[in-house]
């Protein structure tokens, strides 16, 4: 297990060092000139040079990479360009919505996934199985802006339940927020619990026709038994990987539907700074985000080990 | 001299007698939404619309201020003497001011502004504006001495931008993200990416603001700003983005839909010094190619006013022109064949973000077809909108709305993007910017007008419309922007 957690942990610093130079690479190439941007069209070349200087850009391609890396080893992420704020913090204030956002999507999607993929693959071929079928389908079809639009369109502007958006922060209150979150994370969910809900039937069905489910049932056990003791945790692997994977995706996924519901997350940060050209903001926070997906590749990695304790021994 | 002096005295007798005359409900909360947000709250160190758009006279305030009308007003200063040579202006401030942080406004901090604005590393966006200043001195604590190098018959409207705010020496570190300035609001918090809140400001110097406070929402999507006015999350939205969704609002009596006008003359800005368009036949023949009704109709939806030159349709000054390059397809391909281009040509057509533009973009491109010119059509962002055809100049035709109130002026400097260079036009802005007689500089600046529309320099479009939708009951949000701003000082519900 030491062996095999070593062995993801290098290959998780090396994809960082990768991923950190391509994106600033990616980012210098391109065109726009931040001072120029914030200045405007009526800013003479004197000012653009006196901000160009105070921001740094000035100084050479390689110097500025350096830094950066540098800065971010010791958790220091530089300051933003139009904002001057350091990202640091503006990045941990949008975490604050971005983070939670994803993790009540994720949660909504795997209350609904895990009773109803299971259900649908006990009752495989009933009436209950088509319906959750078909529904997925639908879910799985659907663009999440569009049905997050329809949603705003009933709950906000018609029944007047929720606002349409905006976030009221978490100082005033836990439900308040919370329930400011819901319709994005009802919205973002859609998608990801159908395909879970799919994902989970078909490797439960896949497990159920193994040859250990079939001893288990003859040594006596009932079907429900030996679903609970012995199919559901070897159906987990691939459902693992699924919750994975949606989790990055819910994370940076949250741009379109941050912008449906004006909700300051990271999602709109990104969205904002691109446009703005606030590059070290993009670069930090894009860095961020490749860290959170290789973090959570990571931490799958070892959930497999842990489920399966195969994977443990081969490596 | 006196004139002055007793017009600024009336102006604020009038809006005394206005308030007084009015009965209202005191107090209570607004909630604006708006589509941009600020990046950060220094409104004298960015070009950023959105900065003033939350700020401007409401938390800062400069020696002059934007009426709601266009029409400068004293601020800070409660009336100025202009020597008989209009190189000195004397300001005598207002008493009693002080900034939100509790210090005196004197003509110390005067001084310590325009000096910040126009310092050699100073990141004013608007440096221009201040650029004829030799000094600034105090007089006492109430009055300050503004010494030009030459005449500028602009000099009090400069100052009334909200590039010339009075900020505070001992503020000014922390101005980015705590702003400190002398208005009826005070700052009180900004959740970033979401909202910025004041709070009236129990010791303003002037009549006081009748709300309690203010939210500014930042809400930049056109279709969450509908849902967010639909469902009462906001009262107001200024610069509303969606022209499209207006009929629903006007049917339904909860809420106004204010139509107004803006600094905005909408052009299709032409590179004069680029072939085939520095032949002033070629540009001749593109005014007549566009039908400018047909662009405000399916780019605007039917708002926008239009223009036959660079210049605000609601100017005291302004000419109409648009009969000078009235839609006449015929008469385009006659110009363009007489120019050598019987067959047309090909040129590019960049366009920035904006709906104006996109929109407009695709009505141009087909109207230009119609006389023979075909255009290559990209997509820009701002920031390269910026690096191509701002800078780089590399561009045949393009989209734009320049905003800035009272920027004929631009036309003036050949290296200006467009690079229109004429002797002409470049006499007649000398003039204007050292005449202080108002007849003598509104024929100058309808002379102006003229050149560059018997020139056609550029395309010119229609003026941008400021489109707000307000809550029924609530009064005194501006029809117009001057400038860029929501100045909520008069705003108050009505029972």
């Amino acid at each position: 297990m030491l062996r095999y957690t070593l062995k993801r942990l290098l290959s998780l610093i090396l994809s960082l060092l990768v991923a950190s130079l391509v994106i600033f690479a990616a980012i210098e190439v391109v065109p726009g000139d931040p001072a120029q941007y914030m200045l405007g069209i009526n800013a003479q070349e004197d000012t653009l040079n006196a901000l160009r200087e105070q921001l740094g850009l000035n100084q050479s391609v390689v110097s500025r990479y350096f830094s950066w890396v540098a800065g971010m080893v010791q958790g220091d992420f530089g300051v933003s360009y139009t904002y001057r704020t350091p990202v640091r913090d503006m990045v941990a204030e949008r975490l604050w919505i971005s983070l939670p956002l994803a993790l009540y999507a994720l949660a909504l999607a795997i209350l609904v996934a895990f009773p109803a993929g299971i259900l649908a693959a006990r009752k495989r071929g009933s009436f209950l199985d088509s319906t959750v079928m078909g529904v997925t389908q639908l879910g799985v079809a659907i663009p999440n802006f569009w049905f997050a639009m329809l949603m705003v369109l009933l709950f906000a502007v018609s029944l007047r339940w929720f606002s349409a958006g905006g976030f009221p922060g978490w100082d005033n209150g836990f439900w308040l927020a919370m329930k400011a979150l819901t319709l994005p994370a009802i919205a973002l969910s859609l998608q990801q619990a159908s395909i879970l809900t799919r994902v989970m039937r078909s490797s439960l069905l896949d497990t159920l026709s193994e040859d250990f489910v079939r001893t288990a049932r003859a040594k006596g056990l009932s079907t429900g038994q030996a679903l609970w003791r012995h199919a559901l945790r070897n159906a987990m692997i691939p459902v693992l990987t699924i919750i994975g994977m949606q989790f990055s995706f819910l994370i940076a996924g949250g741009i379109v539907i941050e912008n449906v519901f004006f909700l300051p997350g990271l999602g709109r940060l990104i969205f904002q700074s691109i446009s703005q050209r606030d590059l070290i903001v993009v670069e930090s926070v894009v860095m961020i985000l490749v860290f959170a997906v290789i973090m959570v590749n990571f931490a799958v990695d070892l959930a497999y080990a842990f489920v399966d304790p195969r994977l443990r021994r081969r490596t | 001299m006196t004139t002055l002096r007793t017009a600024a005295a009336l102006t604020s007798a009038l809006a005394l007698c206005a308030s007084l005359g009015t009965a209202h409900a005191a107090g209570g909360d607004v909630t604006v939404g708006l589509q941009l947000e600020p990046p950060h709250l220094d409104p004298t160190s960015a070009a950023a619309g959105a900065i003033d758009q939350v700020l401007y006279s409401n938390v800062f305030e400069g020696l002059t201020r934007f009426g709601p009308d266009g029409s400068i007003n004293p601020g800070l200063a409660k009336d100025w003497d202009v020597s008989e040579d209009g190189l000195t202006y004397t300001f005598h401030l207002q008493e009693g001011v002080t900034f939100h942080d509790g210090t005196t406004m004197d003509a110390e901090d005067v001084k310590f502004s325009l000096d910040r604005a126009r310092a050699e590393d100073s990141a004013n966006a608007q440096k221009a504006l201040f650029a004829d200043i030799a000094s600034v001195d105090v007089v006492d604590p109430a009055t300050v001495k503004v010494t030009l190098s030459k005449p500028n018959g602009n000099f009090l409207f400069n100052m009334a931008w909200g590039d010339a705010v009075i900020v505070a020496p001992e503020s000014i570190e922390n101005i980015k993200t705590n702003p400190v300035g002398t208005g009826a609001f005070t700052f009180s918090n900004w959740v970033q990416g979401d909202q910025i809140t004041l709070t009236k400001n129990a010791d303003y110097w002037g009549e006081p603001a009748k709300l309690d406070s203010a939210t500014f929402k930042f809400i930049s999507d056109p279709t969450a700003a509908f849902a967010a006015v639909m469902a009462e999350d906001v009262d107001a939205f200024g610069g509303y983005p969606a022209p499209e969704n207006l009929p629903q609002f006007e049917a339904d009596p909860r809420f106004n839909v204010l139509i107004g006008s803006t600094e905005g003359e909408t052009i299709l800005s032409t590179n004069n010094a680029q072939p085939p368009f520095d032949n002033p036949k070629v540009r001749e023949a593109l005014a007549h190619a566009i039908d400018r009704q047909a662009i405000i109709d399916g780019a605007m939806f039917g708002y926008g006013t239009p223009i036959g030159t660079h210049f605000a349709p609601h100017h005291p000054d302004y000419v109409d022109l648009t009969g000078n390059s009235a839609y006449d397809p015929e008469k385009a391909k006659a110009l363009l064949a007489e120019a050598g281009f019987a067959d047309g040509f090909t040129t590019t057509l960049k366009l920035p973000p904006p709906s104006y533009a996109r929109r407009g973009g695709e009505i141009i491109a087909a109207q230009l077809r119609d006389v023979g010119i075909e255009t290559e059509i990209s997509n820009l962002e701002w920031a390269q909108w910026l690096e191509q055809v701002f800078r780089g100049k590399d561009f045949g035709l393009t989209i734009i709305s320049h905003t800035e109130p009272l920027d004929i002026g631009i036309y003036a400097n050949p290296d200006y993007y467009f690079q229109y260079d004429s002797a002409e036009f470049q006499g007649v802005m000398a003039e204007l910017n050292e005449a202080t007689d108002p007849a003598k500089r509104s024929e100058l600046l309808q002379k102006a007008q003229t050149i560059i529309s018997d020139d056609y320099v550029n395309g010119y479009l229609f003026q941008l419309a400021q489109l707000s939708v307000v809550k029924a009951n609530l009064v005194g949000i501006w029809e117009n922007s001057p400038t860029q701003a929501t100045d909520l000082t008069a705003v108050y519900w009505e029972e």
